[in-house]
């Protein structure tokens, strides 16, 4: 689905990522975590295709596609979803005329006719249901005056809507509490299928208590140090993130 | 410059889609203004004396004064005896009677712009008077509205039919002397609209108007007057376009609103002239004075415009609101692109008791569009309880336009209440690229965000004009947002 190979990325002539190799497969739930200013956001931007970003080196196969010479609109439309860190809003566009508009858009790239109201109506009542974001939610701006929890299920409820085949999932779980946290968690989960691919990037180890992860990767000063599965999470968490970059820099 | 900008430019660097010439027989006043000429316009359109006169005085009153200086919009002098004060497209007979008569390639100008009568007459229901350059080519709909009593017909054609009514409301609102524009309409203008509705009746359609300036080195003066007698509901959409060409062109119109007791008029305006290549070359220069008198108790005048086009764009609709409980509201979005200027507004000039007036402007800069917002609100001496709430938000897409807000505020009572808010913001990165995270294009962000920014004022907009706005909005933008 999703294979990284040597990428280096700078920001500003700055090197933030140092040479990342990654390789996930369909149907599989990755885990990046690391401490702050580790790349980790820097990596979601980059796969989503935000200016800025400088790739200097290595190269990202999606589907076996160039997934860099994409334009941003173009990813989002063979399947790559961001969920965002933090949401912009965007004042006197309503949510549902936005995903609707997106949505279309998504359809027609790949060539389905475009939802009629009703049958769009149907689909959104199904997934907001799946993250319980209240009707009302529904029916404001995009994300305009959304309390930090209720951007995060909006997140997850557009990505219900528009079934990705790539989620990148950029510290969804940062400023919610344990309610929600496991609301957001319920709605990723009942998303994970065999032709879906997730990369669930995170800071703490508490969302992986309830998204399990296939394989955790710990991510560092730009460069993966470790590799493995949901056991690593429970050591970082014990141990926190210096005993890895302690031994790195040895 | 960004990359973000620079695909802002791009965006920005759309097409105008109104600016074929249409290629029929005029018939031309030579260039110039004298008392000669207006007296030729008054003779073309066998006037009475007394309008004759009435020209006369606005233009000598005119030739004292001088152009206005204080918007902040620049451009070259105009040569007001290098334009013609009158064109009109040659037809057979006299008149065209119905739109069978009308010439078809006329017919044809307004289907390209998306206005075919034929069809608006049939499906959407809107009455349309359509002036073309200087005269008035049809009036569709006219005999169901005569039915409630409704008077719908061009300027000239009131002059003769309803001279009592003309002699009894022109210039009741907007003196022949009031600015040096309006003077100069006053002594030219050449067709127009006029409306009535009598007493108690509710329009049973919305009324509109569409203009089109077509024959080069010509000056539109249209007049437009409404009159809505007590009780009485009307609204009311005028649409203007007018054709590519490299010299500009001047438009310098008069709308005069009255409002009896308890009468409602609602005036949209979606305003696409020619604005200039995206060098600034051509373009209309759109001088215009339009206000409402709130005559009656408990009356009403609201104006809606959405302003995409013109070179330069110098209007201020206004309300005087001199009926106790009396309601004037001005909700606007202009939108400035390229080279475009635009100096807007509203005057609430509150005279009677607990007088209302909303304002919402809201105004999108982008390119090298400058854009101001001037309003003034008065509460006189009079106005007790009087109210106002004014809010201004400029959108600015790209590094190189600006957005200015001028309000100006005379209060002479101490028991009225006015509320001032503003805001300026910029179409962001961030924005942009969650829209295209989601799927959408940048242009279809772009038309989203600003759609978005303006809905306030689009939502007062009859529902199939909004539709139009929207998307002129969007097509404007194309290569301007910044």
């Amino acid at each position: 689905m999703l294979k990284i190979e040597d990428l280096h990325v700078s920001v500003d002539r700055t090197p933030i990522l140092k040479g990342i190799n990654l390789s996930i497969d369909a149907g599989q739930v990755h885990a990046i975590m690391g401490p702050n200013g580790s790349g980790k956001s820097t990596l979601a931007y980059v796969l989503a295709g935000r200016d800025g970003y400088e790739v200097t080196k290595g190269r990202v196969l999606y589907k076996g596609k160039d997934l860099l010479e994409m334009a941003p609109e173009l990813r989002a439309a063979e399947g790559v979803f961001l969920g965002f860190q933090y949401p912009v809003a965007i004042p006197g566009v309503s949510n549902m005329y936005f995903l609707k508009a997106a949505l279309n858009a998504i359809r027609k790239h790949r060539g389905q006719e475009p939802l009629d109201a009703i049958d769009f109506m149907k689909l959104s009542k199904e997934k907001a249901a799946l993250v319980q974001l209240p009707d009302e939610l529904t029916k404001r701006a995009v994300n305009e005056g959304f309390s930090g929890g209720e951007k995060k299920r909006n997140e997850i409820f557009q990505m219900a809507m528009l079934e990705p085949t790539l989620a990148v999932l950029d510290e969804t779980d940062s400023g919610l509490d344990i309610d929600a946290l496991k609301v957001v968690a319920e709605g990723v989960n009942a998303l994970r299928g065999p032709d879906r691919a997730m990369l669930v990037i995170t800071h703490y180890q508490r969302l992986l208590d309830y998204i399990e992860p296939d394989r955790v990767h710990v991510l560092a000063g730009g460069r993966i140090l470790r590799s493995g599965d949901k056991t690593l999470a429970k050591e970082l968490e014990q141990k926190g993130y210096g005993w890895l970059t302690e031994a790195e820099a040895a | 410059m960004s990359a973000a900008t620079e695909q802002i430019d791009d965006l920005l660097q759309r097409r105008y889609g109104a600016g074929f010439i249409t290629d029929i027989e005029q018939e031309y006043a030579p260039p110039g203004l004298s008392e000669e000429i207006v007296a030729f316009i008054s003779t073309k359109k066998q006037e009475p004396e007394w309008l004759l006169q009435w020209r006369l005085k606005a233009y000598r009153r005119w030739l004292e004064m001088k152009e206005p200086t204080w918007a902040k919009v620049s451009y070259p002098k105009i040569d007001y005896q290098d334009i013609c004060y009158y064109a009109a497209p040659k037809s057979k007979d006299d008149a065209p009677k119905s739109l069978d008569e009308v010439d078809p390639e006329l017919l044809a100008t307004y289907e390209k712009l998306g206005i075919p009568l034929h069809e608006r007459e049939i499906l959407a229901g809107v009455a349309v008077d359509a002036v073309f350059d200087s005269v008035s080519v049809a009036t569709t709909f006219r005999e169901k509205l005569s039915e409630f009593g409704v008077i719908f017909m061009s300027f000239s054609e009131a002059v003769q039919n309803h001279p009592d009514l003309i002699k009894k409301y022109l210039g009741s609102v907007v003196p022949v002397s009031d600015n040096f524009f309006a003077a100069l309409n006053s002594a030219v203008f050449s067709d127009g609209s006029f409306v009535y509705i009598p007493k108690g009746v509710r329009c049973p359609m919305e009324l509109s108007t569409y203009f089109r300036i077509n024959a080069a080195k010509t000056g539109q003066f249209e007049r437009t007057l409404i009159v809505a007698d007590e009780g009485s509901h009307v609204s009311y959409l005028e649409g203007c376009t007018a054709p590519m060409r490299d010299e500009n062109q001047l438009h310098a119109a008069v709308v005069e609103l009255i409002a009896h007791k308890d009468a409602q008029i609602k005036y949209s305006t979606v305003q696409n002239w020619y604005p200039g290549d995206e060098n600034g070359k051509g373009g209309i220069f759109n001088f215009v004075t339009k206000r409402g008198l709130c005559e009656g108790e408990r009356s009403k005048i609201s104006w809606t415009q959405v302003e995409t086009g013109s070179a330069i764009t110098w209007k201020y609709p206004s309300c005087i609101l001199k009926g106790d409980h009396s309601i004037g509201e001005f909700y606007s979005v202009a939108l400035s692109n390229h080279h475009q200027q635009a100096d807007t507004g509203t005057k609430m000039i509150h005279l009677g008791k607990h007088t209302k007036s909303t304002i919402i402007s809201k105004g999108i800069s982008a390119g090298h569009g400058q854009q101001t917002y001037r309003g003034g609100v008065k509460f006189s001496r009079g106005a007790t309880n009087a109210r106002n709430y004014t809010q201004c938000d400029s959108l600015l897409i790209g590094d190189k336009c600006g957005a200015h807000t001028v309000p100006y505020v005379d209060v002479r009572n101490s028991s009225s209440k006015l509320e001032h808010e503003a805001t300026t913001s910029r179409i962001g990165d961030d924005q942009l690229f969650y829209c295209r995270q989601r799927g959408l294009s940048e242009e279809e962000a772009v038309s989203l965000i600003v759609n978005g920014f303006a809905k306030q004022v689009l939502k007062e907009l009859p529902m199939e004009f909004a539709v139009e706005a929207q998307k002129l909005l969007g097509v404007s933008l194309e290569g301007a947002v910044g």
